[in-house]
């Protein structure tokens, strides 16, 4: 058993990670689909949709062949619909909802068809929005993830300059960094950045982490007003022994890796074991296996009824060929010469449920053990604790808390997003992004004043 | 198994469904195609004059994602030499002698042209000619076609030299491009036709290319008008055999229903109204010979089910339910109602007949799915609801007569009733 990088040839690697979600293969495929719509009224979908895209209307205008209208459409909603049109899950959103489903019909493929148009319009670069003429006004956004970028286009659309301060070297957040590889390339998220960059108006400064090469003060000094849209990153750690082990990584390492390095860069192991069953560690389950593991075991301590992840997304790692354990619950890490060699579980049971209907899992007393050589861990993520609390920000646990208006406890600093959920979908955090804009924008004209005319 | 075989004017044919005088009857290898298949009969390309085409001659309107919907050809009459043609019928006719052979006939304005064609043609051994008095582009220009088909008094004398001439059953071909096809019928069934089919297409412009800002269909730089057909004409058909079959001239003589035929239930239609065959182009130009299979059977089973055991025992039927708006029944009045169980929540309903009918619908809001009822008071009975409707038999109307008898607009207005009661 060993951990190793290179198993696979450039051409598997090229096919295990090709898009699991195909376009449309022609425009008159696209067309039978779009002309299934029913164009609802006031559409469930749409409704279903966090950033509440006009999905009737999009359709339609592809049906006319009106892309450029299509793209707009979605993207006046969602700045980031051609990234969400890959990440999203549809199943649980839009396609969810789509009224379809009561005629145990297939429902509209919403998000390919928002690929359609989206991907048109980031490729023809077309110049959907316009800036309104500038009102001398500076925001700085912290974190040039979806709802960094959300917020820069609103505001920079209102005449706002801004600058995006970001830690990585890169823009997209958790698009470009979190997300298996299989379903949205870096280049897609590179060109989805640009392609919101292109209105002009907003600057986004790489490598300047907060706390560390730019603080709060300063942004306060410097700006009118400072949006925090840092999202989450750690990885929870489950606090058993042997967690220090060679081979036991966290998840969002482990696909940040992939992301960044490549492939072939990336070691796994023969037998990896998965702790966790929501989004991310289907991707890393998913990762490891099409990275050439031979065996990968996910290991939960609930029910399907009760796993995070959609049945859509537990059927990719079924087909992947991932093992799955339910009620079982990591108990210790056991190494020889310091590399991990065993992960011994708790079998776990589900309690009666408590007073909000709620089964706890608890341990039977009994074990299990799995001879693996690597161990992920998925088991959720947490707030940047440390960074929240040094800046003085109302919070809980670490979530940034914010009122009504998106505003922190520090006047003129908002913020949206992961860092104040704890993490939802993308598309959730776009929406944050639109609301602290607009919050923004209102701060900005009652508190500091009407905009000045920069001429 | 109801009996399928088609008798028009003494012609025999296996079943009531021939091809249309268009481009798939335009050679023998195409017609032996169509027999092979199981086509009932064929009227051939219209022969006449030599002439030559143009290319492109054709262009289609798409519709909600289905191709062809309504399709459009400035294809003049047959573009190969007389000889030919004549040979090829012969031959078609020997190897094929159970099926229709009809010609259709479009000669320059003289009467010993036609003399002469009509002889040519019945030395091939066919069974009956069609006088094309419909074509409506290329021909009408010399005086021929349509130009013939819309003035009654023309049509009439151009059937009376065919009548000294044929020997065979004569069928006169109507064009649509006029206000009313009753004057040209009644005065070729004066002029001694012995049959009359309609529809010839209608002209049209099917659209305007928006890369080269040319109508279609493109001909270097210029488009003229085509002839329109496919199943967008087959209301307008329908309507007009109606009005054949319904007038007491025209009705003395059996009717070849065209226009838009593109399976066994149009085929029904056309007959319920009043035709005793109908002819296909459009249809078979889409998916080819092998639609007549469906066709046949589909017609078949639906006269088991209603126990019709020939076509005679339904043609026509139909014709006498048409009647005049005021001979209606004012006393009858349904209302929509919405089946909460089928409904899927789309509101196609709610905004069809908020916005543009009677506000007769309530919609209650709900997160995501609406819930949407009908307001029993405001239906006027439309339809529209149900029409938009995309679930089978989720909106129905049930009927709630607004008094047991019988009362038309005229013995309304006898009455002095008054307007606003529903």
């Amino acid at each position: 058993m060993a951990i190793l990088n290179n198993r696979l040839t450039a051409e598997q690697y090229e096919q295990n990670f090709s898009d699991i979600h195909p376009p449309f293969d022609s425009r008159d495929a696209a067309l039978v689909e779009a002309n299934r719509c029913l164009f609802c009224y006031d559409a469930p979908c749409t409704k279903s949709c966090p950033t509440s895209i006009n999905i009737p209307r999009f359709i339609k205008q592809i049906t006319t062949d009106n892309i450029k209208g299509s793209a707009y459409t979605i993207l006046d909603a969602n700045i980031m619909g051609a990234g969400c049109s890959k990440v999203c899950p549809v199943e649980k959103l839009c396609e969810g909802s789509c009224v379809y489903n009561f005629l145990d019909e297939p429902p509209i493929p919403i998000a390919k068809l928002q690929r359609y148009s989206t991907e048109k319009a980031i490729e023809h670069k077309w110049p959907l929005f316009q800036r309104k003429p500038s009102t001398g006004r500076k925001v700085a956004v912290v974190g040039a993830g979806p709802a960094g970028l959300s917020c820069a286009h609103a505001l920079s659309r209102e005449g706002v300059d801004v600058t995006i301060y970001e830690k990585e070297n890169q823009g997209g957040g958790l698009m470009t960094y979190g997300i298996a590889a299989y379903k949205v390339t870096p280049e897609c998220c590179k060109d989805e950045v640009s392609f919101i960059t292109s209105l002009g108006g907003i600057d986004i400064k790489y490598k300047q982490a907060l706390g560390q090469d730019v603080s709060l003060a300063e942004l306060q000094n410097n700006y009118d007003a400072v949006y925090l849209g840092v999202g989450v990153g750690l990885a929870r750690q489950l606090n058993i022994p042997g967690e220090e082990l060679a081979g036991v990584e966290d998840a969002i390492q482990f696909i940040y890796d992939i992301r960044e390095k490549g492939y072939p860069s990336v070691p796994v192991g023969d037998k990896v074991a998965v702790i966790g069953l929501g989004m991310t560690a289907i991707d890393a389950a998913t990762q490891a296996k099409r990275l050439g593991a031979k065996d990968v075991t996910i290991v939960y301590r609930r029910t399907q009824a009760e796993m995070p992840s959609t049945e859509v997304e537990l059927n990719l790692a079924k087909l992947d060929g991932c093992n799955l354990i339910w009620l079982a619950s990591p108990k210790e890490i056991k190494g020889e010469n310091g590399r991990v060699s065993q992960l011994i579980c708790h079998v776990m049971e589900l309690s009666v449920p408590d007073t909000s209907g709620r089964r706890a899992p608890v341990e039977t007393g009994e074990t299990i053990t799995l001879n693996v050589d690597m161990v992920i861990k998925a088991a959720g993520q947490v707030p940047y604790e440390e960074l929240v609390s040094t800046h003085q920000l109302a919070n809980w646990n670490g979530k940034v808390a914010i009122d009504s208006r998106c505003a922190t406890n520090i006047p003129g600093v908002f913020a949206g997003g992961d860092c104040v959920n704890g993490g939802k979908e993308v598309v959730d955090a776009v929406q944050a992004g639109k609301d602290g804009a607009k919050a923004i924008l209102e701060f900005i004209m009652s508190e500091i004043g009407p905009p000045m005319r920069s001429e | 198994m109801a009996d399928l075989s088609a008798n028009f004017l003494g012609i025999k044919s296996p079943n009531p469904f021939w091809l249309a005088s268009a481009p798939p009857t335009d050679k023998q290898y195409n017609v032996l195609r169509a027999f092979e298949a199981g086509w009932g009969g064929v009227v051939w390309k219209t022969l006449g004059s030599q002439v030559k085409n143009v290319s492109s001659r054709y262009s289609a309107i798409d519709y909600g994602g289905t191709k062809m919907m309504g399709f459009n050809n400035i294809e003049l009459i047959s573009d190969r030499p007389l000889a030919i043609n004549l040979r090829e019928i012969a031959e078609c006719v020997r190897l094929f002698p159970d099926r229709a052979m009809i010609v259709s006939l479009m000669a320059d304005n003289s009467r010993a042209k036609w003399h002469e064609l009509i002889a040519q043609v019945e030395d091939t051994g066919a069974h009956g000619l069609e006088l094309n008095f419909g074509c409506p582009h290329g021909m009408t220009e010399r005086g021929m076609g349509a130009a013939v088909g819309q003035d009654p008094e023309i049509a009439k004398m151009v059937v009376e030299w065919v009548m000294e001439k044929a020997t065979i059953p004569v069928i006169t071909k109507l064009t649509p491009n006029v206000h009313s096809v009753v004057p040209t019928g009644r005065a070729t069934v004066e002029g001694g036709t012995h049959a009359l089919s309609l529809i010839n297409t209608i002209q049209s412009v099917t659209g305007v290319d928006l890369d080269t800002l040319v109508p279609n269909p493109y001909v270097a730089g210029k488009s003229v008008y085509g002839g329109y057909c496919g199943p967008a004409v087959k209301p307008i058909a329908l309507k007009m055999l109606t009005t054949i079959a319904q007038d007491p001239i025209t009705s003395r003589v059996p009717i070849s229903g065209i226009g838009g035929v593109s399976t066994w239930k149009d085929a029904v239609e056309f007959l319920l109204l009043g035709a005793s065959n109908v002819q296909v182009c459009t249809a078979v130009m889409k998916h080819g010979f092998r639609i007549v299979e469906d066709m046949c059977d589909g017609m078949n089973n639906w006269m088991d089910e209603k126990g019709f055991k020939t076509l005679d025992d339904f043609i026509g039927k139909s014709v006498p339910t048409i009647t005049h708006w005021e001979d209606l029944d004012i006393n009858y009045h349904i209302v929509a109602k919405i089946n909460q169980d089928k409904c899927i929540h789309c509101g196609l309903c709610y905004i069809a007949c908020e916005d543009t009918s009677h506000q007769a619908i309530n919609l209650s809001y709900g997160n995501p799915y609406n819930t949407y009822s009908i307001k029993e008071d405001e239906c006027v009975g439309c339809n529209l609801c149900k029409l938009v409707c995309p679930v089978d038999s989720c909106i129905t109307m049930v009927e709630q007569r607004k008094g047991d008898e019988y009362v038309n607009w005229k013995e309304f207005q006898r009455r002095g009733l008054p307007l606003n009661d529903h």
